[in-house]
């Protein structure tokens, strides 16, 4: 499936026809994906769906069985390392270094990228001010708090000035307030005109921040567009939640109103309607417990990867 | 990301053997007290209190002997050490290797990094040992400097053949095989403790299907005044078995991670 390409611009990230097998297992199959210069893009799939396996071919880290992958222009992985000087990761699992304070972990990530001397200074002053960190720059990584640990682990991706920026559910584990420190941050990025690409858990997360997103189960995307169209094509605008006693007979025959879809999850009866108006009056006047919300991404997540559990 | 067989490493391998220069040089001081104070002791110890028993060996004291053998030993153990336990925590336990390769770095520029790395340390070893035998009277004469690049080029190579295992590691107790099966015994038969000529014939030969054997062929004339004996083959079975190693470990680190 090919995604709508907004402009007529070369895009930042081509990947086309991409397969990759482990085995007899194929984890992805046939991936179209294209992200715009300047777009937040977001990767919706359940574990175990591919999600590494493609960003790792993106970053040049797993040759594709077959496909192409163009990255910032270069072909990948053949000059991945030259890509990379351009790219910032946010990686899945803490990777920084231990052995180091802040500081040093942004003096050494510099390095990697050939950056020394007097001039890399005034960036990590300012990058440990992006992360809020001032007044803890020599302090041992393991004496940092989670959220402490992800800003870091943000401002070290960006030491480079990358034109893309790649996270690996950027906000996994963390408080409220650090998570809204973050998802900030990654307005800034984006509102200067850095592409980012993440991947998360959290449909709230990619409703707020990614312009654009697909939603890939079995190493292929089944859904692709705005959050907002996404929504829209696959799910009707109110969605009432039932738990507890009668749930079930509501949803077996309590609801048969015209334009009602019905769905049940373990204890839990999912109503999705255009007309919501009756069906509450209905739901008022009885004493069942519900909550009435606006469809959101979850439910078209849950609607197109199914619910079952995924590991 | 590189070439199919050979390593293709740039110059961004200094950036690996920085960040662990960095490291170690947080921990300089229980650093230099091992590097000059474990030799002291094993010399003070083995030289004195088994010296005695031995005597000297032909126009050679014990001590000198010994001296001369365990700075090729420590830098063997140095060295391996190194490229197995440091190294493999920074590729599985702590990630460092991850971080690094979403940067502009290759596995290429790792493994060649780390094995610089880990030759260095050893090379700063055989360094304090050198001088504390020096000031024990236990080296010859200015001709013993000469052994400092043979070390290094000789941590090189252990380091090296150390990596190809660290690729192959799934936890740490896997490097017992390597210790038990090729360190032990090149230690034993590598002449650094008593002459190999006290083996029967076949071992001193078999001796010699191993590096260390070389080295120290290659380093105790130099550090006690001795005539050296065919150099350049010494040399030439060490280069082989460093490119040897670097080739294989970069193949198996490739393997590992980038697929």
């Amino acid at each position: 499936m090919q995604l709508e390409q907004p402009l007529a611009t070369a895009p930042l990230v081509a990947m086309r026809g991409l397969c990759k097998r482990y085995a007899d297992r194929s984890v992805v199959d046939s991936l179209d994906l294209v992200v715009q210069e300047g777009e937040c893009f977001g990767l919706l799939w359940p574990n175990g769906a591919g999600k590494t396996t493609t960003l790792r071919m993106l970053l040049g880290l797993t040759p594709p069985d077959s496909g192409t992958i163009q990255v910032l222009g270069e072909p990948i992985p053949e000059r991945a390392r030259v890509a990379r000087e351009q790219i910032g990761v946010v990686p899945q699992f803490d990777s920084l270094d231990p052995d180091f304070t802040v500081r040093e972990n942004l003096v050494t990530y510099a390095s990697y990228f050939g950056l020394r001397g007097p001039h890399i200074e005034q960036r990590i002053a300012e990058l440990i001010a992006f992360a809020h960190l001032e007044g803890r720059e020599n302090v041992a990584i393991p004496e940092l708090s989670g959220g402490m640990k992800r800003r870091l682990t943000l401002a070290r991706a960006l030491i480079n000035h990358p034109r893309l920026v790649v996270l690996y559910e950027p906000t996994t584990g963390l408080d409220p307030q650090a998570r809204h420190h973050i998802w900030q941050r990654l307005r800034e990025l984006r509102d200067a005109g850095t592409t980012l690409i993440l991947t998360t858990h959290y449909m709230e997360e990619a409703e707020r921040l990614c312009d654009r997103l697909a939603i890939l189960d079995a190493g292929r995307i089944v859904a692709s567009g705005t959050p907002r169209a996404l929504i829209a094509e696959h799910i009707e605008p109110h969605v009432l939640e039932l738990t507890g006693a009668g749930a079930d007979t509501w949803g077996a025959d309590a609801a048969p109103d015209a334009g009602v879809r019905i769905h049940r999850v373990g204890d839990l009866t999912l109503l999705y309607t255009a007309k919501p108006r009756a069906l509450l009056e209905r739901l008022d006047a009885s004493d069942q417990r519900y909550l009435h919300r606006p469809a959101n991404l979850e439910d078209v997540f849950l609607k197109l990867t199914g619910h079952d559990l995924r590991d | 990301m590189s070439s199919p067989l050979t390593p293709s490493p740039s110059t961004r391998s200094f950036a690996v053997w920085r960040r662990n220069f960095r490291v170690w040089r947080k921990i300089l001081l229980p650093s230099a007290l091992g590097n000059f104070g474990e030799p002291l002791l094993y010399l003070m110890a083995f030289g004195y209190g088994f010296g005695q028993l031995v005597g000297d060996l032909g126009q050679l004291p014990y001590m000198a002997f010994l001296a001369s053998g365990i700075i090729c030993s420590s830098t063997l153990f140095t060295a391996s050490f190194e490229a197995m336990y440091s190294a493999y925590t920074r590729m599985a336990g702590q990630q460092t290797w991850g971080a690094m390769l979403n940067a502009p770095l290759t596995v290429d520029d790792i493994v060649l990094g780390e094995i610089l790395w880990a030759a260095t340390k050893g090379l700063m070893n055989a360094t304090a040992i050198l001088i504390v035998a020096a000031l024990l009277g236990l080296v010859a004469d200015l001709r013993a400097l000469l052994a400092l690049p043979v070390l290094a080029l000789a941590g090189f190579t252990f380091a090296a053949c150390a990596m190809v295992v660290t690729a192959r590691s799934r936890s740490y107790d896997f490097f017992l095989y390597y210790f038990t099966l090729v360190l032990t015994p090149m230690l034993l038969t590598g002449g650094v403790f008593f002459p190999r000529e006290q083996f029967p014939e076949l071992l001193q030969d078999l001796a010699y299907l191993l590096p260390l054997a070389h080295v120290v062929d290659l380093v105790r004339p130099l550090l006690t005044g001795g005539s050296l004996h065919v150099p350049l083959l010494h040399l030439l079975v060490i280069v082989a078995y460093g490119a040897a190693g670097l080739l294989v470990a970069t193949a198996a680190v490739r393997r590992r991670l980038v697929r």
